[in-house]
């Protein structure tokens, strides 16, 4: 059956394949966005089977070359050729391989680009093992001996269980000296930190009497007994954790000594079976969620980040929700429907479309540098020269990131009240009530959907935000959670780690760029993941909202 | 027929060709009840209402009874619902609209400064052409406007509920199913639900605007009887574009036309001998 084009056209065939067409095309960009995050980073928790080959080097001389296979690139010949590189001739196209050879301490890199053909004899032998490290990353290499105070203990094929026996004690002692470093000696700092204050304030009062001294150094003295008391058991903890270590034997020859406090974990790849490389793969993975950086952020987890993130993001929503609201709630139902509302209106419209890095600068000038030091000046006089609230910090960066969105908050719920049917004002009001009765029993739970839809897309905004925080408050590596156990708990001033910010760092601003390339990918993963989990619980909570107030389609 | 209402025909003398209404007209008819022997509920003294520059109706005065039904009838647009709408101030919520003249509730103008327009409204209530229940439980429906005055007592409110429920006929089919979504009710139950709801606040005047209209034949009867039964109770005032419900609820019925009010008698004096030609051609179906 012939279709003339005319006729083809007349049915609307074409906008339909057009339509479907731009579908697929997003869907597929999308996915593809998506999986080439996922496949980049989540392959970097694999563990990696390592190879072991003879090295060629240009002088003929064979040597022994260790490490995992990152990557593998074809090069033309030419291209090596000019920069010098003896090819042979006739070849057009080399394989060039990425290694990771590791063992930063002993070599002074730990990857390195190697020609394929240079490299024979790939191997894959059991007893290999790869070591992570608390400092110089990764070492390759064979085990050789298990000592503890300098004595041999174990070597040859029993050394290995030796070794993980060990390295079980050893993370169980470090856990403790962290817990005590980390929490406790924090803790008593911090209070060390606010008896000082007190006194500096009491001076600048000029109450500073003998019996509110007498007071505070009473504190101080107990505080004291409690760090000391502290670093005796750290001083202990200290002499046990390095008791032991281990010498090993890495790819030029070199036997070298690695403390055990110095090792996270140690593995044998080559060794592991599949469901042993999976049980390893989620350890490294929950690893990366839940732990701390190390090593210039290019190694263990990003949990501050994350944490960061979610509380910056929780506090925005919790600034902008109200703001919004009721600014949205004044322009629609009582200010008067004129020229100065409609202004208004393209104004509010308007600075959704600011770049988000103006916002920043007007964060760090009016809120941090204005409002901030003013608040110091005011309420923390004790403190300074060292600012509390006149310098970047949680607090800042939330409400520039509210200001940023509050446009959208303001739209959504706009569009919300203007919604709500008529009858059901009418309704209200001819029971004797008030407008305020009215719209607060009646129109804004009716409404609320759509606010939660104007907070969802504001979380969407604001959770993927970097540059404004540059200005307002993230930070490469913070010392301290934002929300920790310490009195008052929430640290509004404090500086955070952000993953976007995360992203930037360590994929730019990182030492070790092979290194933190794969952690880009796995930190974009999951910053997708936190968004999208922020939003998913919004979605849920607007579902539930909808399902209640379905009397829209009246 | 008392003054005020042969001052308002006579006001109509363009449109009407009938002067000088015969009030012993009315009083001979059938039934025998006539306005003069009524207490006044509402009284309406030259009332005209203007949307921005247009003059919607043209200096009503009339005389609402208490304790019974009153119906406006007239073609669409011919300003009956907004008559209605002018004795509980609902017109104040429509932009540009103002007005000019009185209307006495006991004695007391609702249009001069200082009333209190929420508890008019709780004295007047009123009643819509499209149900519109609040997306809440039932019993929260009618529990809205107790809430609203600040009675919070459970013991009182239960009362109040079941009391209003069973005043709108509505108690037998909810009463298992209070705490319900008054969404999943029908047509008729909603509109019932919504003058329980009115009922609860105890106004003193009610004003159904078409509510039968959004109806289905067997709810909307439904509603009759209910405002056979609530009259007892309440002033009463009904507008229907149904002229059959209107003869068949009310005691008085007001013809208006083009924002004028052309005629207002008992309802049987108007339907079996209208004074007006007007009246006559809408009521035998000529127009309208």
């Amino acid at each position: 059956m012939r279709v003339s084009v005319k006729e083809w056209t007349a049915k609307g065939d074409p906008w339909v394949w057009l339509n479907a067409g731009a579908v697929a095309i997003s869907l597929v960009m999308v996915l593809g966005l998506l999986s080439l995050i996922a496949v980049r980073g989540l392959s970097h928790f694999w563990p990696h089977s390592i190879m072991e080959a003879d090295y060629v080097g240009d002088d003929g001389k064979v040597s022994l070359m260790i490490g995992e296979v990152v990557e593998s690139e074809e090069v033309p010949a030419e291209q090596l050729r000019h920069s010098g590189v003896d090819v042979p001739e006739g070849a057009e196209f080399l394989n060039r391989l990425l290694i990771k050879t590791g063992n930063r301490d002993v070599l002074g890199f730990d990857f390195r680009w190697i020609l394929e053909k240079k490299i024979r004899d790939r191997r894959q032998p059991g007893d290999l093992m790869a070591i992570e490290r608390r400092e110089w990353g990764n070492f390759y290499g064979y085990l050789e001996d298990v000592k503890e105070s300098g004595e041999v203990v174990a070597s040859g094929p029993q050394a290995w269980d030796e070794f993980q026996q060990r390295i079980e004690r050893t993370l169980d002692l470090h856990d403790q000296i962290y817990d005590i470093e980390k929490h406790q000696i924090g803790s008593v700092n911090y209070t060390l930190e606010r008896l000082r204050l007190k006194e500096r304030r009491l001076e600048l009062n000029g109450k500073k009497t003998p019996q509110a001294m007498a007071d505070i150094e009473a504190e101080r003295a107990e505080e004291d007994q409690i760090y000391q008391s502290l670093q005796q058991q750290l001083s202990e903890l200290y002499t046990q954790i390095n008791r032991d270590s281990i010498t090993a034997r890495a790819m030029n020859g070199n036997v070298i000594d690695i403390p055990l406090a110095k090792v996270v974990r140690a593995f044998q790849p080559n060794n592991m079976d599949l469901f042993e490389k999976i049980g390893f793969y989620f350890v490294k993975v929950w690893e990366f969620i839940s732990d701390d950086p190390r090593e210039a952020n290019t190694e263990g987890g990003i949990f501050p980040a994350i944490y960061g993130t979610v509380l910056m993001v929780i506090i925005m929503s919790v600034i902008v929700t109200p703001l919004g609201v009721v600014a949205a709630v004044y322009l629609r139902e009582y200010a008067h429907q004129g020229a100065m509302t409609r202004i208004i209106r393209i104004a509010v419209n308007n600075l959704a479309g600011v770049p988000s890095i103006v916002y920043g600068v007007f964060g760090l000038g009016f809120f941090i540098y204005f409002i901030g030091s003013n608040i110091d000046q005011a309420l923390y006089p004790e403190a300074l020269p060292s600012p509390t609230f006149g310098t970047p910090g949680l607090m800042w960066a939330s409400i520039t990131l509210a200001i940023l969105t509050l446009p959208v908050v303001i739209v959504a719920t706009e569009e919300g009240l203007a919604r709500i049917p008529r009858s059901m004002r009418e309704g209200s009001l001819a029971l004797g009530a008030t407008k305020a009765e009215t719209l607060w029993r009646v129109v804004i739970p009716m409404a609320s959907p759509a606010m939660m839809t104007g907070v969802i897309l504001a979380i969407a905004r604001a959770a993927g935000e970097v540059a404004p925080l540059m200005l307002v408050g993230v930070v490469k590596l913070a010392p301290s959670l934002p929300l920790d156990g310490n009195y008052p708990y929430l640290h509004l001033d404090q500086k955070f780690m952000h993953l976007g910010f995360h992203i930037y760092d360590v994929g730019f601003q990182s030492p070790n760029v092979e290194a933190a390339r794969p952690l880009v990918y796995a930190t974009a993963l999951l910053l997708v993941a936190v968004i999208a989990l922020l939003n998913l619980s919004a979605v849920a909570i607007r579902n539930r909202l909808r399902e209640k107030y379905k009397a829209l389609e009246m | 027929m008392n003054d005020s209402m042969t001052q308002t025909t006579a006001h109509q003398e363009t449109k009407s060709r009938t002067h000088g209404i015969d009030i012993s007209a009315i009083e001979r008819s059938a039934e025998d009840i006539s306005i003069e022997q009524e207490t006044i509920a509402l009284q309406v003294n030259n009332l005209k209402l203007y949307y921005g520059e247009k003059e919607a109706l043209h200096g009503i005065d009339m005389q609402i009874p208490q304790k019974r039904v009153t119906a406006f009838i007239g073609p669409s647009g011919c300003g009956k619902s907004t008559l209605l709408r002018c004795f509980n101030r609902m017109n104040d919520l429509v932009d540009g609209c103002r007005i000019d003249g009185r209307i006495l509730l006991e004695d007391q103008n609702i249009y001069e400064k200082g009333v209190d327009v929420a508890e008019l409204r709780r004295r007047v209530g009123m009643v819509f052409q499209k149900p519109n229940p609040f997306p809440k439980s039932i019993y929260e429906n009618v529990a809205y406007g107790l809430r609203i005055q600040g009675i919070n007592k459970k013991r009182v409110i239960d009362e109040t509920v079941e009391w209003a429920l069973k005043s709108a006929a509505l108690w037998d089919e909810v009463k298992d199913r209070l705490n319900e979504s008054a969404l999943g009710l029908s047509g008729g139950q909603q509109q019932r639900l919504v003058i329980a709801r009115t009922v609860a606040v105890k106004p003193e005047v009610l004003l159904l605007d078409e509510p039968a209209s959004a109806l289905d034949p067997l709810s909307t009867l439904k509603i009759e009887e209910l405002i056979h039964e609530l009259k007892d109770e309440y002033t009463i005032v009904i507008v229907t574009h149904n002229m059959q419900q209107a003869a068949r609820v009310s005691d008085y019925t007001a013809f208006m036309y083009m924002g004028d009010l052309i005629e207002f008698g008992s309802t049987n004096q108007l339907f079996t001998n209208p004074v007006s030609k007007q009246t006559e051609d809408y009521i035998t179906g000529r127009y309208g």
